[in-house]
């Protein structure tokens, strides 16, 4: 493909950091072609494939399903691959790493701190007792489906972090996404587990004071501050009736 | 696993939700009724002796210390977090903490006192 004359051009203002090159990270600017059906991602890949091999970012579906190419698109955390350059026309449009995580390179950011935070909520089906065979189907009606299937669509993009004042001021939070995907499990009707020792903490659903960032930037429309004040509802009825289960 | 820790933020919060609606369902007749029909004159002033009345049956003064009291909470705890937050003082979390939730307590002693001893 050869850029005509007439495809207008967007100016992409990326943040660049190269560590041990860069004491800290530069905006370097790049002229891509302003398509209609072109995402910030395909402008990102415009840049790596043509004008500059050293960039640096994740991503892989081009879908909004894998949820790994989260960026910084003119201060707001947006999936790059469902945000389109024509939004941001004329230009110029800026292209930043998530906010509120340490910078690997470039736009790449370091999610460990989320996965630990993620496994510790234990995101799986706890069960007690006996267990069925295998081959056995443990079958579900449409509202108990219902009941959790929202905060299943979670795919982990990190954009509600990136939003989330609480989390930027304080990385001890447990954050939404991991809180959402607890109540995703908690509200099983297969699940046994409430996972009170890991929620009912002062950096976890009591840190939140309901800004509702995480919900506006949500590519799935989860909504994880519903999630977090549902279940500090429930927290809050299982401290003061300590008999009270779920 | 993390050894299981009590925290107060269960209950505080309970006083502040239980704040919250309690303030969103009376103060705004309250201020309706008497910030605007009351003063434009579609709704007759009630005199002093209905209104004395009125506070003088046990179960008003009750529900009047309950609305305060819980009013005074939820201040405390947007107050708190509000401050915290937007003077990026969090470090001072428990001392911000005992002020706040100390004023409410202080301010509902002093309500209930004057709706036990009001005449």
């Amino acid at each position: 493909m050869t850029d005509s004359a007439e495809t207008p051009v967007i100016r992409m203002e990326v943040a660049r950091y190269r560590p041990g090159e860069d004491a800290e990270p530069v905006f370097q600017a790049y002229d891509v072609p302003l398509m209609d059906d072109w995402a910030v991602l395909d402008g990102l890949t415009h840049i790596k494939d043509r004008l500059d091999g050293s960039l640096s970012f994740r991503w892989s579906c081009r879908m909004g399903v894998c949820g790994s190419c989260g960026m910084t698109v003119n201060g707001e955390a947006r999936l790059t691959c469902g945000t389109f350059l024509t939004e941001y026309a004329p230009g110029p449009v800026r292209i930043e790493p998530l906010k509120g995580f340490p910078v690997i390179r470039d736009l790449v950011v370091d999610i460990d701190d989320f996965l630990a935070k993620l496994s510790s909520v234990r995101p799986w089906l706890v069960r007690e007792g006996e267990e069925p065979p295998l081959t056995a189907e443990y079958a579900q009606t449409p509202e108990q489906l219902e009941a959790y299937k929202q905060y299943s669509m979670c795919i982990n993009c990190l954009l509600c972090y990136s939003a989330c004042p609480v989390y930027v001021l304080d990385p001890d939070f447990l954050g939404p996404a991991a809180i959402a995907l607890a109540q995703r499990y908690n509200l099983d009707s297969r699940d046994m587990d409430d996972r009170f020792d890991v929620l009912n903490l002062e950096d976890a659903v009591w840190g939140c004071t309901f800004v509702g960032e995480c919900t506006k930037v949500c590519p799935k429309h989860v909504d994880p501050a519903e999630a977090i004040q549902r279940y500090k509802v429930s927290a809050a009825l299982r401290s003061v009736l300590p008999w009270s289960r779920r | 696993m993390t050894p299981r820790r009590r925290t107060p933020e269960p209950y505080l919060w309970l006083l502040f939700t239980g704040g919250g609606v309690v303030a969103a369902l009376v103060l705004p007749v309250v201020v309706l009724l008497f910030g605007v029909l009351m003063p434009l004159g579609v709704v007759d002033w009630p005199d002093a002796a209905h209104l004395r009345a009125l506070a003088g049956h046990g179960l008003v003064r009750i529900a009047l210390a309950v609305v305060v009291v819980l009013c005074l909470f939820h201040a405390a705890h947007r107050l708190r977090f509000t401050s915290e937050e937007l003077l990026g003082i969090g470090r001072f979390d428990r001392l911000i903490a005992v002020v706040c939730y100390g004023g409410a307590l202080a301010g509902s002693i002093v309500a209930v006192r004057m709706m036990t001893y009001m005449s």
